[in-house]
């Protein structure tokens, strides 16, 4: 048995009153690479983050090779042989220095002497690329690197510590396949000298490859350990889903006339084409991993971004939009997910919030805002969607977030729509919005399409007629959304490196 | 109506106390300061930075900045005075040629904002030292009037039109006979229209949307580039009207003048945050915020206070604004993100 590196046990952690880690216990073995997997809000990065030492615990401890481990601050937690390299690649460089700064930066930001002895700067650069097989001239400025050199600095500057865990946090996310070929042959050489790695990530493909065990986590606990060959994949992704089975059932109505209709639709390069078929009257969720190409595909549908191929007819006719603009025109709404990023106009209040897309139907000639007519259109959509507050005219950051959340997606059910996209609707809000908008989706969807797009299986199983599941940037699987067979959802969820082929 | 208390109050109505004050003090100081011919002067001289202001205002609405408005303010005098002195042309042409140099000179800026992606402060900042060299290539670096000796030694007959210099010169009987500057009469005009546009129409709302969230603007179908080219647009218009009512009432095209255009019209328009607790731009505010400004100097004018202790007062009213602003008010969306 390999010596444990790190244990965790009892960690817990809360932002206000949001409890974010709930008691998680945790062992990271020396010579092993820990997969860990979650869903957004699982409680990954705040874990992550108390390990490198940027949050410190509320309770709960921590031990490195069997000493008690609270780091005071990031410094601390890298002299103490902790490295961690964050998905942003740019954290963890400094774009305008050359190889041999960047990688002695650690040193140079904390060590003694004014000079630079640029000779021995360089020689001790050296070194340390070539102990993670860099190949490169340590003179170069790093701004102009290819990412994935970029990223073998920041881990070859990480390893300069002798550290005892590496955390990879994402790292294969902006990497072509070669160069995360590259990156776990690193990784296999740092498992043999007995460093304690965890690598989060949601790709299969890496996890197929790297893995000796699975952690899943959700809502701020374990909830899944899976080690011991064959690895027990689709078991882990559905530790980290998890589902309960709702009371809301669905009556799903006949389903119209096609709406949407695309053919060969390619949204990367490398990914499979798909058919995709919506029809009127019918609400289809898409669920699938983060990264799987959701959000891709809203952004094709709404002329964010331009598929790679295919053919798109919306109501019979071409559609290829080039702008937002052009498919709002067309009748395509796409209700955006993080809406404090994409939605919220934060200093307008909720009636300014609700009419912004559709401020020329509330305008009369020289574009003059009809005010009567815009109040009489957001009190409609505020009732319409139970939004609570004292009036039309509060600032909109007065409301809680599920209020927020009513706000900027009942924004596109206040006028018809051919399409209707909604990117994460159900997004940071409690279980009562989650109803009221759930229930208005699917009462508003008589003349349109609707697209629901969500990583939680339980939110599609809540507000579907049809469930697709997609995965590496295509469609695997669809099912009618009765009598579901969950298992073979999770695995399509899960499994879809089965179609691709295992990198050599 | 909820009550306010001691802070809100402060944050609302603190900027207006304090120009009453003002005047209280400069009254008390210089009786003379309220006699109407003190009014007019302050009038006269808040005709041009408060346009100008306007206009910057429209570019702060997107969340932008120009810098540039001073220069291009000058550059429509110097053209102006070109084509009537030099060209000997109406006051038609010259009024038309120095909006379209406005237009140009925003359409530019946008160009290099949104498509080049210059940094607002940058751009416009470059565009500024651009002009402030380009409106002296002409004349070699001196100043434009009638009688001037040209390069190649001929004499410059052309004259101002009269109908031009009105636009600086004429007065309106306003219960005193000659009272209002017709200047004045333009700076309302152009602030009621500001302010109908920025409150009223679809098109200041999207701009506000903008300013406060620019990705959610665009994801809610908005031509979000568009707006901010037609931002820059305005604000170099309405910069280049301020400079035809410079040129109106200098009646030359004078090389010295304008310098102080662009510190007294942010100023203005940064103080209009302030205003009413509005915290963010805003049409009004930027007009209190000239008037504002103008009081100010006329009251050091009149007290004799030299211009670097007037420079220095300046400064430092627009410090306190912005504290009045951000931290006071502390719901500005813009200082939070």
């Amino acid at each position: 048995m390999a010596a444990q590196s790190i244990t965790v046990r009892g960690l817990t952690k809360a932002f206000g009153r949001n409890i974010v880690l709930r008691g998680v216990d945790l062992d990271l073995p020396a010579g092993q690479v820990t997969v860990l997997m979650g869903a957004n809000g699982a409680g990954k990065s705040t874990l992550v983050k108390i390990l490198c030492g940027v949050h410190s615990a509320d309770a709960g401890e921590v031990r490195l090779d069997g000493r008690p481990f609270a780091p005071s601050g990031p410094a601390a937690a890298l002299r103490q042989g902790v490295v961690t390299v964050h998905q942003n690649i740019n954290d963890g460089v400094v774009p305008d220095l050359d190889v041999a700064s960047n990688l002695l930066l650690d040193s140079l930001a904390d060590g003694s002497g004014l000079f630079l002895n640029r000779r021995q700067m360089r020689a001790e650069a050296e070194r340390i690329a070539d102990a993670v097989g860099l190949k490169i001239d340590v003179t170069r400025p790093v701004a102009g690197l290819p990412l994935a050199d970029r990223q073998l600095v920041a881990i070859a500057r990480a390893m300069a510590h002798r550290p005892r865990l590496l955390i990879l946090d994402e790292p294969t996310s902006s990497l072509s396949l070669a160069e995360a070929q590259r990156l776990f042959s690193l990784i296999d050489r740092l498992r043999q000298d007995g460093v304690a790695i965890l690598y989060i990530s949601h790709r299969m493909s890496d996890i197929r490859r790297l893995a000796d065990r699975i952690v899943s986590m959700r809502d701020g606990q374990v909830s899944g350990l899976f080690e011991g060959k064959p690895l027990d994949y689709s078991g882990a992704v559905r530790a980290m889903l998890g589902h309960e089975i709702t009371e809301v059932d669905i009556t799903i109505p006949p389903p119209g006339a096609p709406m949407f209709e695309a053919r060969g639709l390619r949204l990367k390069p490398e990914a499979q084409p798909f058919d995709l078929v919506l029809r009127r009257n019918e609400v289809v969720a898409l669920t699938g991993l983060v990264g799987s190409g959701k959000s891709a595909l809203a952004e094709v549908l709404y002329g964010i971004a331009v598929p790679v191929a295919g053919d798109m007819r919306l109501d019979g006719a071409p559609y290829r939009p080039r702008r937002p603009a052009q498919a709002v025109a067309a009748g395509v709404f796409l209700a955006a997910k993080d809406r404090l990023i994409n939605s919220v106009i934060p200093q307008f209040d909720i009636q300014q919030n609700l009419t912004l897309p559709f401020t020329a139907r509330h305008s009369g000639p020289l574009g003059l805002i009809r005010r009567a007519a815009e109040r009489a259109a957001a009190e409609r959509t505020i009732a319409a969607m139970g939004v609570v507050c004292q009036g039309p005219r509060d600032g909109i950051l007065t409301l809680s977030g599920g209020n927020q959340q009513k706000v900027v997606v009942g924004r596109w059910m206040a006028e018809a729509s051919r399409l209707l996209i909604l990117d994460e609707p159900f997004q940071g809000v409690d279980i009562q919005a989650r109803r009221d908008i759930g229930r208005r989706i699917r009462e508003s969807a008589l003349d349109r399409a609707t697209l629901v797009l969500c990583a939680e299986i339980d939110e599609a199983l809540e507000v579907a007629d049809r469930i697709l599941v997609m995965s590496e940037h295509t469609i695997v699987g669809a099912h009618r959304n009765e009598s579901i067979d969950l298992a073979r959802l999770m695995a399509e969820v899960a499994g879809a490196a089965d179609r691709t082929k295992e990198p050599a | 109506m909820t009550s306010l208390s001691p802070t809100d109050l402060a944050i609302r109505y603190g900027f207006l106390l304090l120009m009453a004050g003002m005047i209280v003090v400069f009254s008390l100081l210089k009786p003379a300061f309220l006699s109407p011919q003190s009014a007019v002067f302050i009038l006269q001289s808040v005709a041009i930075t408060g346009i100008l202001a306007l206009g910057v205002t429209a570019t702060l609405v997107v969340d932008g900045f120009d810098l540039s408005i001073g220069a291009v303010a000058t550059s429509a005098m110097m053209l102006s005075a070109y084509v009537m002195v030099i060209w000997e042309m109406g006051a038609l042409t010259a009024v038309v040629l120095c909006l379209l140099m406005g237009a140009a000179v925003g359409l530019i800026n946008g160009f290099l904002i949104v498509k080049m992606r210059v940094p607002d402060l940058l751009a416009t900042l470059g565009m500024m030292f651009l002009l402030v060299g380009l409106q002296r290539i002409p004349t070699a670096g001196n100043s434009i009037s009638t009688g001037m000796v040209l390069a190649d030694g001929r004499t410059a007959t052309g004259t101002f039109a009269p109908e031009f210099l009105m636009l600086g010169r004429h007065r309106i009987d306003f219960i005193l006979p000659d009272l209002v500057p017709l200047s004045v009469v333009v700076l309302v005009v152009i602030a009621v229209l500001t302010w109908v546009f920025l409150e009223l129409t679809r098109h200041g709302r999207v701009m506000y949307a903008i300013g406060s969230n620019a990705q959610a603007a665009a994801l809610a179908g908005i031509n979000v580039a568009g707006y901010r080219v037609l931002a820059y647009v305005i604000s170099g218009v309405m910069a280049s009207l301020g400079g035809i009512l410079l040129a109106a009432r200098l009646g030359r095209g004078d090389v010295a003048s304008g310098n102080n255009l662009l510190l007294d019209s942010v100023a203005a328009a940064l103080i209009g945050f302030a205003v009413l607790g509005a915290a963010k731009p805003n049409a009004f505010g930027t007009a209190v915020g000239a008037l504002f400004v103008g009081i100010l100097l006329q009251g050091l004018t009149m007290l004799n206070a030299p211009y670097y202790t007037q420079d220095f007062i300046k400064g430092a009213v627009l410090v306190v604004a912005l504290v009045f602003t951000f931290a006071l008010s502390g719901r500005s969306g813009r200082a939070r993100r």
